[in-house]
């Protein structure tokens, strides 16, 4: 009981933590380069915790991302759920890669999301945006070996903390 | 244990339901994403939410805000510390002080602009600062630390002392969304200053410029011209300094010219803004006349013909 609540709380924390780093001010200049931490975080806990995430959390937790951003309604729901269709369905592999390997994978996720958002935006009239629109993906992909190792680290000391 | 796991949850199998599930969640959230495009529904979401919103962008603030008190809190260490050095640092000290009371001089004149703009307009406003928060790196957007609770509603224009900034768009309790004259969907009536010619400055797909799309060809415009706001449409009062032209080229279609202008406001950069409390009249056509037709006591049977009737 003890094990699991701790366990909760890693999971939940994390997730919230994600949408204070999405509202978090940068200088100007390092606005471009803010990744997806949502994404991130849900590809890290669909490789590890299956169990806990389905694709009906990933819509809501998109629901709730829109919502505190601001954004058209629906639009990281359908970003989340179609990014972790696609981690589940492979899971089983990209579980057992090599982390630059994972890296590689986590990019070409992100550069799919992107692609997907650039086609809403087109759909909503929207004008096409600048050239550092795609920088995202790039330090998503940088920042997921340290986000990956930390929250591993976390849960492994949770793990025999209990023990 | 996790490989039997993966046998018995239909999702992960290699069937159909697990693309049956994506597709259902897909449409939900495309019909949600039509909905809230030509509804705006995401506003009262937002709205009914608020208490939950809230407290979200104040925790997300906060590192932004302990930021410049620790930075204030250091100037002053620094300056104890140099008073008890050596008698040699005496000039340096002078310096590191009067650095310090030059940013807090300019503060207070940009505030001083800023009472100055309200007072000799005459019009009622309300100070309001911005909170460090980032709403959308693509939509240019800002939000300020007052709401419906400090009479702020939706459709006020928001001023810094240089410029117009934009307009209220959004309210809660203690914040409000500023769509910035930048944001694409964002258009303002402007006339140039030196000419009187009106037209329409919209913002673009560059996030720190605003274009004219549609001048006549003929029309006298020169690079350097000042825009200020025309008055029309009734959002934003007449005369305030909106940009100035940076350059002038023949648009897509080449029936029209199309200018590109420099907002005058810091966008970036104000921490202060006015938000403007009157919702001006729009000025427009005149209202039509009331009924016409012979007077009532002359009238007969038949009933006076309104105005506005086929």
């Amino acid at each position: 009981m003890n094990r699991s609540r701790a366990h909760s709380v890693l999971f939940w924390g994390s997730l919230v933590l994600c949408y204070v780093l999405q509202l978090m001010p940068l200088p100007p200049t390092l606005l471009p380069f803010k990744p997806f931490w949502l994404a991130l975080v849900v590809i890290y806990w669909s490789l590890e915790a299956p169990e806990r995430v389905g694709l009906g959390l990933m819509f809501v937790l998109g629901l709730i991302g829109d919502v505190l951003g601001g954004e058209l309604l629906g639009e990281q729901a359908a970003r989340l759920c179609v990014l972790g269709f696609i981690v589940l369905r492979f899971r089983a592999r990209l579980r057992f890669f090599p982390m630059w390997q994972q890296s590689i994978a986590v990019l070409a996720l992100l550069l799919n999301d992107r692609i997907f958002l650039l086609m809403i935006h087109a759909f909503a009239g929207d004008p096409l945006p600048p050239p550092t629109f795609w920088l995202a993906p790039v330090t998503g992909a940088l920042a997921w070996p340290w986000l990956f190792l930390l929250l591993d680290d976390l849960r492994a000391r949770l793990r025999t903390h209990d023990a | 244990m996790a490989i039997a796991r993966n046998e018995t949850s239909p999702l992960f199998a290699d069937s159909a339901l697990g693309t049956l599930k994506l597709t259902f969640y897909l449409t939900v959230a495309i019909v949600l994403m039509i909905a809230d495009h030509r509804g705006g529904y995401i506003e009262h979401v937002r709205g009914t939410l608020s208490t939950a919103i809230e407290p979200v962008y104040r925790v997300a603030a906060l590192p932004a805000q302990l930021g410049h008190d620790a930075r204030l809190a250091l100037a002053d260490r620094r300056r104890l510390a140099e008073e008890n050095a050596e008698l040699g640092r005496k000039l340096m000290l002078a310096d590191a002080a009067l650095n310090r009371y030059a940013s807090v001089e300019e503060q207070n004149q940009r505030l001083q602009r800023l009472l100055d703009v309200q007072h000799s307009l005459g019009l009622s406003a309300q100070l309001a600062r911005l909170v460090e928060v980032d709403p959308g790196p693509f939509h240019r957007r800002i939000v300020l630390n007052v709401g419906s609770n400090d009479r702020v509603t939706v459709g006020q224009a928001v001023i810094d002392a240089t410029g117009v900034m934009g307009q209220i768009v959004e309210t809660l309790p203690h914040t409000s969304t500023v769509m910035l004259i930048t944001n694409p969907s964002q258009a303002i009536p402007v006339a140039i200053e030196r000419t009187g010619l009106r037209t329409i400055a919209k913002g673009g797909s560059n996030a720190d410029t605003l274009e004219l799309p549609t001048i006549p060809i003929s029309a006298d415009i020169k690079i350097g011209d000042r825009l200020i706001t025309s008055g029309l449409g009734g959002v934003y009062p007449a005369g305030f300094p909106v940009g100035e032209i940076r350059a002038i080229s023949n648009d897509a279609s080449g029936l029209f010219a199309a200018a590109v202008a420099a907002p005058s406001a810091s966008l970036d950069r104000s921490g202060e803004v006015l938000v403007l409390h009157q919702i001006y009249d729009a000025i427009g056509p005149p209202d039509l006349a009331p009924a016409f037709g012979p007077p009532a006591n002359l009238a007969g049977d038949a009933e006076p013909i309104k105005a506005g009737k086929p």
